[in-house]
């Protein structure tokens, strides 16, 4: 197998006498979705959270093609091509969509400190901006402001953001909340496409999703992984069983 | 330079550090409990001097005039938490800054309309006129020593009232979760009056009792007022602890600053200058303590 | 098309400019000083508008950056007047244009040590500390005898523009409208640049900026810089036209002032400080004539603008404020 784009090894990190990060390796290879599962409180959130760069791990390292990333910040980690999107839903709320992923452009190209362009003519940012959005759907709604767009498209937003920064790969956390079944089964097929472009790691709550989608899953329970494997593997698993999936089943 | 003055000028930086923990109480629960930036704390402060200048001059009791204060300040408080503040609690602090500078501009202007542009006296009460004799020679006025007690009275008060009472369980429940105080019951409308009126009365009392150590005037209130804010930002804004803390740090190190630095600087500059240069310069001393301070802990030393 | 909100600014603009005018024609020069004063306190506001208004700084300390541009006008006017060299020999001078570079520069420094410092905290830390820096340089204007101390300073001969008579009242007021101009249309091409977008994307949601990988902080800081240069600017000018500059330019009241008139005239528009900025002066002059209690009336006009109309003059005349 390939090299992993996103390698975590070793990772700790206590709040007091709290392990919310429990010694967790976890790797992510080119080309898969790679799903994190758990129940509430397993510390996934803690989790993403050191991966993005917003808290710093006790100990551990992260490396992200192939360069330790560990301390450097988010902003970061996301112009080296980490992308995340966020549980809650985040954008620029009062830009239209097209300049939330015009900024994405801006930001790629490393160039916030231009004063005198205007955005709204600079074809160097619209065109990457406009493709990001058709390849997510979203042409035809890219000068609405995001107040006005459904639950939904914010997510097909987000992910267009993500493509435009040009992620080298996906932090997707629980896209799929708050999506009614139509919502759902597109971004289910769209994720399925885009994990060809750059590998996801996935943290949903949704299981048909993650059974659909899943290449490989991970199991966290109180900040440990208790099994990797293939989606199969994790179905059988008795440890996993116990801990997570009978709760559901 | 004698320790006898040193001690005196001590003291001194006792006596501004409780007074502006009266203020800075108020200021850091009020921000602790409801989130709101208040800057017409330093017309309460204001409206707690003149009621109890005006007070004590009909009655010609000193005390009656303390109670004045209090009552009056907690009054004003509360009206105007009701007609105004109330409407800030859910608005960004940029709202919050204008509407209280409003209130500022009201108040100030209002008083000079009632008062008059002239300042007013308070004297002193006569049981606490003249000076006692502290160990070490010191002479040191009766009246500003009542105040430093009287404030580290309050201070413990204020301690048991937030751990011990009721008032004060449901004034830490506000600190730490809304919507938890709303599950208990708990009429918040009433508790955020209660606690703005409270913080008013301690900062209505502060002005009573330096009004009779200075001037009663308009505008008394806004020196004060920022002092407070240096303490409330160093103390870590929402601790109680933190503001009085840093309430006696900030009173101590600018009154020595103002009484040390122009001595410091005599050895290098002629004494006119060196007066008028560190006077004023020591006026910079807290500041760039605050700086030092937030350079190292963003977020103040006792942040909530 | 040209939208409403132009109409308005348009209309404003030229009211001003007219109002100048037509003051000068009746020979009522009092007038033409009022016109003079909306547009350099539509400036400095329009300066504190880039940190406040467009990257969400609450800045409640900018009057110190006003006062180090009056200081700028009265100390190389006083000693070009008095010939004596300043410190490091330097000559004084009164070339308003060399005088505004000194008073931005000047602003610059201070704002980076400010904003260093502040930028790191936010909310109300960020209000709080920004008043306290503040309140430490107007102390140090106070404390500092040389250049007048708390008595301040006067500038006998007003300073000097190449190819105008800045001694006539009209001359001077269409250098501070240019300014005033020329600072909207800076804040007009900031707003829609790369730079524009970025600090725009910071102030709505910072942690959305980090996330696409734009830095919060050097954005935050170059907005508060540039902000003070354009307000000491107007600082120079205000000495100016008073002929005097004293530590009160620097006072916190000064530094409310400033937000107030911006909140007055609307957030977020480019015209908002100057909008502001006419309705304060002519509170202050109308309400003045009619009651030295003025400052009540001002507080209750305040209260209610921020209680019950968020939207300020602009809000009123021009609509609500659309976002692309």
């Amino acid at each position: 197998m390939a090299e992993p784009v996103l390698q975590i090894s070793n990772l700790v990190k206590s709040f007091g006498a709290l392990r919310a990060t429990d010694d967790v390796t976890i790797d992510l290879h080119p080309g898969e979705i790679h799903a994190l599962i758990g129940p509430n409180g397993a510390g996934k959130s803690t989790l993403i959270h050191q991966i993005c760069g917003t808290h710093a791990p006790n100990s551990g390292t992260i490396r992200f093609m192939g360069e330790d990333i560990t301390h450097l910040g988010v902003a970061a980690r996301a112009r080296k091509g980490l992308g995340r999107t966020f549980q809650i839903s985040s954008i620029a709320p009062e830009f239209s969509a097209l300049r939330n992923v015009m900024l994405a452009v801006q930001a790629r190209q490393g160039s916030s400190f231009r004063f005198f362009r205007p955005v709204r003519s600079d074809a160097s940012l619209t065109g990457p901006a406009m493709t990001a959005l058709e390849r997510v759907g979203l042409a035809g709604r890219a000068s609405l402001p995001v107040a006005e767009l459904s639950h939904g498209e914010r997510r097909q937003l987000e992910i267009a953001i993500a493509l435009a920064l040009g992620s080298r790969a996906f932090l997707l956390d629980e896209p799929m909340a708050g999506m009614g079944p139509e919502g759902s089964r597109a971004l289910t097929s769209f994720l399925a496409d885009l994990k060809q472009e750059a590998p996801i790691l996935l943290v949903e709550h949704d299981m048909d999703a993650v059974f659909a989608l899943a290449d490989r899953i991970s199991v966290l329970v109180y900040g440990k992984i208790i099994a990797t494997g293939t989606v199969e593997e994790i179905r059988r698993d008795p440890a996993v069983r116990t801990a997570y999936l009978g709760d559901h089943d | 330079m004698t320790a006898a003055l040193a001690i005196e000028q001590l003291l001194n930086g006792l006596q501004l550090g409780v007074m502006l923990f009266l203020m800075a109480a108020g200021l850091t629960l009020i921000f602790g409990v409801m989130g709101l930036i208040n800057l017409a704390h330093g017309s309460l402060y204001m409206v707690g001097a003149f009621a109890c200048a005006a007070v004590a001059s009909l009655t010609g009791s000193f005390w009656l005039g303390l109670i004045a204060s209090l009552a009056a300040a907690a009054a004003a408080g509360a009206i105007i938490e009701v007609l105004v503040i109330r409407r800030l609690y859910s608005r960004d602090h940029l709202d919050q800054v204008l509407a209280t500078f409003a209130l500022i501009l009201i108040f100030s202007e209002g008083t000079r309309w009632v008062f008059g542009s002239f300042p007013l006296y308070l004297n002193i009460p006569s049981i606490l006129q003249g000076a006692v004799s502290l160990p070490g020679g010191v002479q040191y006025p009766a009246y500003r020593l009542a105040v430093i007690a009287a404030g580290g009275l309050i201070a413990l008060g204020l301690a048991a009232l937030i751990t011990r009472t009721r008032l004060g369980i449901r004034i830490r429940a506000g600190e730490n979760d809304r919507e938890m105080i709303g599950a208990l019951g708990v009429d918040i409308r009433t508790l955020y009056t209660v606690v703005f009126a409270l913080g008013a009365a301690l900062a209505g009392l502060a002005g009573a009792l330096v009004g009779a150590l200075q001037s009663v005037q308009v505008g008394m209130g806004e020196p004060v007022l920022i002092l407070a804010f240096v303490v409330i930002v160093i103390g870590g804004i929402g601790s109680i602890k933190g503001a009085f803390l840093a309430a006696l740090l900030v009173g101590v190190v600018d009154t020595m600053g103002r009484f040390l630095l122009p001595h410091l600087l005599a050895t290098v500059l002629p004494p006119s200058e060196a007066g008028t240069i560190g006077g004023s310069a020591s006026s910079m001393l807290i500041y760039i303590m605050m700086a030092f301070i937030l350079a190292f802990r963003p977020r103040g030393l006792f942040a909530a | 098309m040209i939208s409403r909100e132009w109409t308005v600014n348009a209309a404003l603009a030229l009211a001003l400019l007219a109002a100048a005018i037509a003051a000068e024609a009746a020979g009522q020069v009092f007038y033409i000083t009022l016109a003079t004063r909306i547009a350099i306190l539509g400036l400095a506001a329009t300066g504190l508008n880039l940190a406040l208004g467009l990257g969400g700084l609450v800045s409640f300390g900018h009057a110190v950056f006003f006062g180090i541009g009056g200081y700028a006008a009265g100390i190389l006017g006083s000693h070009a007047f008095s010939g004596d060299p300043m410190i490091f020999g330097l000559e004084g001078s009164n070339s308003m244009p060399l005088i505004w570079l000194v008073a931005a520069l000047a602003a610059a420094v201070a704002g980076v040590v400010i904003g260093v410092i502040s930028i790191r905290t936010s909310g109300v830390y960020f209000i709080m500390i920004t008043l306290a820096f503040a309140q430490m340089l107007y102390y140090f204007a106070i404390s500092w005898p040389a250049y007048g101390g708390e008595d301040g300073l006067s500038i006998f001969v007003r300073n000097a523009f190449p190819g105008m008579n800045t001694m006539k009242p009209l001359s001077f007021f269409l250098i501070s409208f240019g300014a005033l101009m020329a600072g909207i249309a800076i804040l007009a091409v900031l707003r829609g640049s790369r730079f524009g977008s970025a600090l725009d994307v910071v102030r709505q949601n910072e942690v959305r900026a980090a996330a696409v990988g734009i830095n919060p902080f050097p954005v935050k800081l170059t907005a508060f810089v540039l902000s003070a240069m354009i307000t000491a600017v107007a600082g120079a000018l205000y000495a100016d036209l008073n002929r005097f500059v004293s530590p009160s330019m620097m006072s916190w009241h000064m530094s409310g002032e400033l937000i107030v008139l911006i909140i007055l005239g609307g957030t977020g528009r480019l015209f908002g400080p100057m909008a502001g900025a006419a309705l304060f002066v002519l509170i202050e002059h109308n309400l003045g004539e009619l009651t030295e209690r003025w400052q009540f009336f001002l507080g209750l006009i305040l209260l209610v603008t921020v209680l019950f109309a968020r939207g300020g003059v602009l809000g009123f005349l021009a609509g609500k404020v659309r976002h692309g």
